[in-house]
């Protein structure tokens, strides 16, 4: 990976304490398991930037490669990759998502 | 395109001690992956999902497995 993207990805990461990658955008994902990470995340009311990695190739190759992790969507917490769709419908369902991301937005 | 059999030996060939479960959700190139191992003892959900990615990469990066639901846990 380019040094520009990586620096690009990391740029993004550190813009917002939630920050996903996604297919499409808040209000028109495009993509199932981007939507159900928008859904999620709107219905615990955090507040979250998105980025569209439909909107930029090299970029949305990159983040795989970054986090380590083949799929889109993709949230990071606080700098920290917490997982993609099925890992947060899973920590949504057991109430531990509401209560990792308030400990951390209020540290 | 992968047969389920195909994706079900991927895994177990990466993944040693795994029942693997695997179901369509619409056509054969988006998927529902189960993976219960032993190997997961100990290990972050992320961890457990990485290795599940990583026995399928090339499958992914071909697209050949286009989505991919995945749940992974441990034996009870």
């Amino acid at each position: 990976m380019e040094t520009q993207v990586r620096n690009k990805i990391q740029n993004l990461i550190d813009s917002s304490p939630v920050m996903v990658f996604m297919k499409g955008t808040k209000l028109m994902p495009q993509c199932g398991f981007s939507n159900n990470v928008v859904q999620i995340l709107n219905s615990l009311g955090i507040e979250f930037n998105t980025f569209d990695v439909l909107s930029d190739f090299e970029l949305r190759e990159g983040i795989k490669e970054f986090s380590n992790w083949p799929t889109i969507p993709q949230v990071y917490l606080k700098g920290e990759f917490l997982g993609g769709s099925d890992i947060l419908i899973e920590m949504y369902n057991s109430g531990e998502l509401k209560e990792k991301i308030e400990i951390e937005l209020a540290s | 395109m992968l047969t389920k059999e195909e994706v079900i030996n991927l895994i177990t060939k990466k993944i040693p001690n795994s029942e693997v479960y695997v179901e369509s959700l619409s056509g054969n190139d988006h998927l529902q992956v189960t993976v219960i191992s032993s190997e997961f003892k100990g290990l972050s959900l992320i961890k457990q999902h990485q290795l599940v990615y990583a026995a399928l990469k090339n499958e992914l990066a071909s697209e050949a497995i286009h989505a991919l639901a995945l749940k992974t846990q441990t034996f009870k």
